[in-house]
């Protein structure tokens, strides 16, 4: 208790002096947007509170949120709406669920209605708004989005009208290795493809103790399949290029179109390659039945050199291991598999939808829009990051945090959403993992494989 | 705010959004079995309290709850369901046959049906059979009490914690030292110097999961099936003896024919357990490995995929498969009630 209580002021002390400044301008344009809501009567809000003074007048009033994350992460989302609250009034209440994606449609539908749901994937953001439950964001929450890359914007958009705020970011196209073996081999962490290509078969001919350049699991319970995905996205993404991609997520591109089967030759090339794979878990094969979670261990022992899984990966290291350019562990971004592709970023994010227009919702959705409150966030915990253009990047301690901020942030860079979010259930959440698992698993042809995912689109 | 019975019926008439709640609940094997065992105990009481009052009042106040609480939760989301699965995946548009039609020809649902068949033939014969086999040797060994315990204790592990420990036995990683598994492990001591990845190979990884639910089934049919055996009248036996019969003849001419009824109530119970392959088939493989079976498929379809329609035919078909079973342990209680 008191160990949070003090951490809880400290926060405190240090949001004020940084944030004044940017919610003195969020004030401003405020007073224009409907937003806020700060009603005639609103009581005047002094001292540290006086930046909450456009929320001001829901004294007493709660909101609940329904979400995937769970503690200790939605410790540190509560501790960064908590100045907010004491000084609003505004109670948020939170609820988190390792069931969120089945929970709520049927709560939607069965009218227990949260006010807010934070939603990982605009697939499920699209069928709740089919619904016709989703409330349309105040002004205040849609001029705030012009904080973000505008791709963005049509992630929280379904059928182009905006719907929901994305509140973090994630970036999906790294690659873990170790700086400390790189060092002492006397490699260079590679910047194009070509490059990486050229280094994996450098490292597998030296084949020291067996280790092999590339470590990989897919496994991951009944979503076992879905990093495969991210390789493939990621190539779609880094060989094709943006319009490509996205038609490709839209089906416009089948997954049997020679650019999707030739970035899939390319992924057999790099993680299903004999001679690069499984660095010290097993053959090809072992990528099927190796969880996520397990597949990096080998790069601590020398086993493996490289692992491309996302930002999120650093919560995997055994507790100790130094993450840091010079360090046990680091990342370096995937490269492009085309030069004629500027920095490919395949990300996820998630989303903040709202159930109801009552002034009080409208307020916290004004409010977690901002950038004010990003960094709030920031500030509370690592392993966070926004893509919003208003956080000062100097916020982030994290080395992996303040790489991926760059990156999501970079105006040159080609970012995608994860395409598997953005297709339709049966086929990101079904077919596909059950086709890319049986590609590494059983060895079945490409044609077969695209054929079978493709067969699974909603008519 | 917590939903009272008439709310929760009235929404069920007026909002068409209800669809999803009920699925959740029709598409739920497990609250069906549930709701039969409800039934059965109602049916009990319902039974006895008609016997002694014998009046229409008496029915209607005993029967009545039990029929709302049927019709809301049982028979509502079935015919539910049984409609969903005629439509598309959002409900808004009929296609007739088209949900069946992709279940009965769709490769990988072939696949997931005759998995399905094979654990209910195979895993219920294994587990009986062993049970039977070892209650015949237990029987005639000292300390038979303690073998017995021993042979019994996994019926007291969840199968989703069964499944966990098999999958180390199982684990066939290459490398690494000692995270190599135990299965792994005795085929190279016996020699087989590059033992396969046993999730992986289909159809074999099937059995290796069904060992686990004879496994835990085993104990259960043992220690009911050696009851039977020695509720056997010396007589009979001594009377067999004199006769002639020896070993395997005595064995099938008088052991099995008078345990004939606990015989087939003990195969028909383990057959019921088996329908919750789901756990061992999720917690080990996902359903991956072409190791997916029907209740595990339909799970997906609804709850992963959202293709609801798609879930609901594979809902009713599990539903029709397992509804022979079901009449045939009645009939068979009937007859053991009927023989007493």
């Amino acid at each position: 208790m008191n160990i949070r209580m003090s951490a809880r002021l400290r926060n405190r002390l240090l949001v004020v002096p940084a944030v004044l400044g940017l919610a003195l301008t969020g004030a401003c344009s405020n007073s224009s947007g409907k937003g806020g809501n700060a009603a005639s009567g609103a009581p005047t809000l002094s001292a540290e509170c006086a930046k909450y003074q456009p929320y001001a007048g829901h004294a007493g009033t709660k909101v609940t949120m329904f979400a995937s994350i769970l503690s200790p992460e939605s410790d540190s989302l509560e501790r960064s709406w908590a100045e907010f609250s004491s000084c609003t009034g505004i109670k948020i209440s939170y609820e988190g669920s390792n069931d969120f994606e089945s929970q709520l449609p049927v709560r939607v539908s069965g009218g227990n209605v949260p006010d807010f749901a934070i939603i990982p994937q605009p697939g499920l953001l699209a069928q709740m708004v089919k619904t016709g439950k989703v409330a349309k964001p105040p002004a205040q929450t849609v001029s705030n989005e012009n904080q973000w890359n505008p791709v963005w914007k049509t992630y929280g958009s379904v059928n182009g009208t905006f719907y929901a705020a994305p509140m973090s970011a994630n970036m999906k196209s790294l690659v873990w290795y170790s700086p400390k073996a790189f060092k002492q081999a006397g490699y260079e962490v590679p910047k194009t493809w070509a490059d990486l290509m050229a280094l994996s078969d450098k490292i597998a001919k030296a084949g020291a103790n067996g280790s092999k350049p590339w470590c990989g699991g897919i496994g991951s319970g009944t979503a076992t399949g879905w990093p495969a995905t991210d390789w493939l996205e990621e190539v779609v993404l880094g060989s094709q290029g943006g319009d490509v991609y996205d038609q490709w997520v839209s089906h416009k591109v089948k997954f049997s179109d020679p650019q999707i089967t030739q970035a899939m030759q390319t992924v057999a090339g790099w993680m299903q390659n004999p001679a690069w794979v499984n660095g010290g878990i097993g053959d090809v094969k072992s990528i099927a039945t190796t969880t996520f979670q397990d597949a990096g261990a080998p790069i601590l022992t020398g086993k493996c050199w490289m692992l491309q899984q996302a930002s999120f990966y650093e919560a995997q290291w055994p507790k100790g291991t130094k993450i840091a350019s010079d360090g046990d562990i680091f990342a370096f971004p995937l490269p492009a598999v085309s030069p004629s592709v500027a920095n490919p970023v395949e990300g996820g994010g998630e989303f903040l939808a709202a159930f109801s227009d009552r002034p009080e919702v409208q307020a916290v959705q004004n409010y977690l829009s901002t950038s004010d409150w990003a960094s709030s966030r920031v500030k509370v915990a690592t392993g966070w990051v926004s893509a919003n253009q208003g956080v000062d990047k100097s916020l982030y301690t994290d080395p992996i945090d303040q790489l991926s901020a760059n990156a999501l942030t970079n105006p040159a860079a080609t970012f995608r959403f994860d395409g598997s979010d953005l297709m339709p259930a049966a086929v990101g959440a079904g077919q596909e993992w059950k086709s890319l698992t049986a590609w590494f698993a059983e060895g079945k042809s490409i044609q077969q494989v695209a054929s079978d995912i493709d067969g699974a689109w909603p008519q | 705010m917590p939903f009272t019975g008439a709310q929760l019926a009235g929404s069920a008439l007026a909002d068409s959004s209800w669809n999803d709640a009920v699925i959740k609940l029709g598409n739920s094997f497990g609250a069906i079995a549930g709701f039969l065992g409800i039934l059965l105990v109602i049916f009990f009481v319902a039974g006895r309290a008609t016997g002694r009052l014998g009046r229409p009042l008496a029915i209607a106040v005993f029967l009545g709850p039990a029929v709302l609480l049927l019709l809301v939760g049982l028979v509502a989301p079935l015919v539910r369901t049984i409609y969903l699965s005629f439509f598309s995946d959002d409900s808004s548009r009929f296609l007739g046959g088209k949900n069946y039609g992709w279940a009965l020809t769709n490769d990988s649902i072939h696949q997931v049906l005759l998995n399905t068949l094979l654990w209910l033939v195979v895993a219920p014969l294994a587990a009986t059979g062993l049970g039977l086999t070892l209650a015949l040797l237990v029987d005639r060994m000292k300390g038979q009490a303690v073998y017995k315990s021993l042979i019994f204790m996994p019926m007291a592990i969840s199968l989703v914690g069964a499944s966990i420990i098999w999958k180390f036995v199982y684990d066939s990683r290459e490398s690494s030292q000692s995270q190599i598994g135990l299965l792994s492990q005795t085929a190279i001591w016996l020699g087989w110097k590059h033992p396969p990845n046993w999730i992986l190979s289909h159809p074999l990884n099937n059995f290796l999961l069904m060992a686990v639910m004879v496994w835990v089934q085993t104990g259960f049919a043992m220690v009911v099936l050696s009851a039977a055996i020695k509720a056997i009248p010396d007589e009979v036996t001594e009377a067999a003896r004199l006769d002639g019969a020896r070993g395997l003849r005595l064995f099938w001419y008088v052991t099995v024919p008078m345990i004939r009824t606990t015989l087939v109530v003990v195969l028909t119970t383990v057959m019921i357990v088996t329908l919750k392959a789901f756990d061992i088939v999720r917690t080990m493989t996902g359903g991956n490995f072409g190791t997916q079976v029907l209740a595990n498929e339909m799970y997906s379809q609804s709850f992963v995929q959202f293709n609801v329609g798609r879930g609901s035919a594979l809902a009713v078909i599990l539903f029709l498969a397992v509804l022979p079973l079901v009449g045939y342990n009645i009939v068979q209680l009937r007859k053991e009630r009927a023989t007493r």
